[in-house]
């Protein structure tokens, strides 16, 4: 028992650790919540591009404090939800569809990232930093960002949960109703992009997508009501950001790579446990 | 697996319904008879003319209802039945002409339910049967507001109408094309619509459920409410409704089926795809699918 204790206060001796722990839990928590209609809406591709389009901002950023990091956050939350609306406004104008849009300005912002980072001498291991995370290099205040914003999308989709929840399912509903569709659309974009920010130290915007997309698809095997799956996925989102993080201590692996391995292993195993029950339940019925 | 309606629903449906209708329509709140200009009909349409990138939809539709009417609106697909119906929710606005649901804009009026076509709605989407009726309640509920004992009173008893209670927590994925169809009427009636704009909801089903679905329809129209359906079948149309649209693109012609389906105008609506055959006194009309060899479109085969 003592060993175990020992085993599990082991990282939280470290103040850095504690610290990477609740952001890991914060973060994972929100992506988790706001991508359960990136899952449902099948909008996993624009969380992704949202997801890498941050990064020319944050290298702007990097470049104007030269190589301070107290403003990226900003940086990259002001890019976010520009393209955010900038992809919602020309997936609207443009005469090309929805996915290729996506594509053509994730691969430009994403390159003229790199290209901004790659003029620092330095720059591979920053660059690293931002595309993997390093959530053990969370500080208090970036604590404090991550839970003022989490908190705020959290209360948004809270608030507006009948209006998500009814343009997800069926839009026309939502205009016979009056639902200001377009402003939701916009809001939910804002929101994905709030979130990708607050979870970017953590993971970093490649594995991204992996926050977005796993813990809620591992919910949506478990459930067919959208509250309890939001529920789900952000517990089990948590759980993937504790464990993460454990293991990223004890074996000695990248943490923002630990935390998704988690996530990816929760699926597998909710996915393997799920088919192990479908088929076990016709024999039952068939024996009895 | 898909659990059947026990037999004793149809009797309990009946109970339930007496309950929920007079909550339902004869609440003058629910009513919103204050919303209703006084000398106004519920729908009247007039010179209406939609058009989608350059492609003429609708063509100077003009018609008035009463309300109570059942109307089957038929014709031949991309005849413009679904927009119509989109245009009078408001959902598209019209290129030209007016709109009026009891004097009002439709933008107005929160009485109109449109139910779309089952195909148009993702059934993967996590959600039971109480929760997609509910969503007819977010239109009285505002902005940032929550159901409210009232709006769970409505959605038990609107799911009771369409004998769907035992299936109330039962996911959506799981339901037949009939009970799915049963339960957007019950989202209908939850929103408290006084005009529904029904979508082919009859396309698909098994004849059990069809019925099903035209007993609940007769149901409503005894308590005022007032129906649109879109739909293909025309036997159907001539003895289940009061009135018949026949539309393509313009408004061909509406009014009993002994006045709608006269063989000119059914040849009219549906060219080469509809045969027209005597049988004794009566003219039956069979569609198919495609024209008889040498036969033009529109061409009179019988």
């Amino acid at each position: 028992m003592s060993a175990w204790l020992d085993w599990l206060a082991g990282p939280l001796r470290y103040p850095f650790m504690v610290r990477g722990l609740l952001a890991a839990v914060m973060a994972g928590a929100v992506c988790a919540l706001v991508g359960t209609y990136v899952v449902l809406r099948g909008m996993a591709f624009l969380g992704d591009a949202l997801a890498h389009a941050i990064l020319p901002g944050v290298a702007v950023g990097y470049l104007v404090a030269g190589g301070a990091r107290g403003s990226l956050f900003w940086w990259g939350l002001a890019t976010a939800v520009l393209t955010s609306l900038g992809i919602g406004a020309i997936s609207r104008v443009a005469k090309v569809k929805e996915d290729t849009a996506i594509g053509i300005i994730f691969a430009g912002m994403f390159a003229l990232g790199i290209a901004l980072l790659s003029t620092v001498r330095d720059y591979s291991v920053d660059l690293a930093h931002l595309l993997f995370g390093d959530v053990l290099g969370v500080s208090t205040a970036d604590l404090r960002l991550t839970a003022l914003f989490g908190g705020a999308v959290v209360l948004l989709i809270i608030a507006f949960y009948k209006e998500f929840m009814v343009l997800s399912f069926d839009p026309v509903l939502a205009a016979t109703l009056r639902i200001p569709a377009r402003l939701f659309e916009y809001l939910l974009l804002v929101l994905i992009a709030v979130a990708v920010v607050v979870s970017m130290q953590t993971v970093g915007v490649a594995l991204m997508v992996a926050m977005l997309v796993t813990p809620a698809a591992t919910a949506y095997l478990v459930t067919r009501r959208l509250p309890v799956m939001m529920v789900l996925a952000a517990a089990m989102a948590a759980f993937s950001g504790l464990v993460g993080l454990y293991l990223s201590y004890y074996a000695g692996v990248a943490s923002g790579a630990a935390i998704v391995l988690t996530c990816t292993a929760l699926f597998g195993l909710v996915w393997g446990a799920r088919s192990l029950a479908r088929r076990i339940r016709p024999q039952e019925s068939s024996l009895g | 697996m898909i659990q059947g309606r026990p037999s004793t629903a149809r009797a309990g449906r009946r109970g339930a319904e007496s309950t929920l209708l007079r909550t339902l329509w004869k609440s003058p709140s629910a009513r919103r008879r204050d919303a209703h200009r006084p000398g106004t009909s519920i729908l009247e349409v007039s010179g209406l003319t939609v058009r989608y990138d350059g492609r003429l939809a609708l063509d100077d539709v003009s018609f008035q209802l009463k309300a109570g009417e059942l109307v089957a609106v038929v014709g031949p697909n991309a005849g413009g039945k679904s927009t119509l119906f989109k245009v009078i929710a408001g959902v598209l606005q019209p290129s030209q002409g007016q709109i009026h649901v009891y004097g009002h804009e439709p933008g107005g009026h929160i009485c109109i339910a449109y139910v779309p076509q089952r195909s148009q709605v993702d059934w993967t989407f996590p959600a039971n049967v109480a929760d997609v009726v509910m969503m007819g309640r977010i239109g009285r509920m505002g902005l940032l507001g929550w159901p409210q004992s009232r709006d769970w009173e409505m959605v038990r008893g609107s799911i009771e109408v369409v004998g769907l209670a035992e299936l109330a927590r039962r996911p959506i994925d799981q339901l037949s094309g009939g009970q799915q169809q049963r339960m957007f009427i019950a989202r209908a009636l939850a929103q408290e619509a006084e005009l529904m704009l029904m979508d082919e909801p009859l396309t698909g089903l098994d004849v059990t459920s069809q019925q099903d679905i035209l007993a609940i329809l007769g149901q409503l129209r005894e308590r005022g409410v007032t129906v649109m359906v879109a739909m293909h079948d025309l036997k159907l149309a001539a003895e289940r409704f009061d009135r018949v649209m026949l539309l393509k693109r313009r408004l061909l012609a509406m009014g009993s089926s002994e006045q709608v389906f006269t063989p000119d105008r059914l040849v009219e609506a549906y060219g080469g795809h509809l045969r027209l055959v005597q049988a004794g006194e009566e003219m039956l009309a069979v569609s198919d699918t495609c024209c008889e060899e040498g036969a033009e479109p529109g061409e009179r085969l019988a």
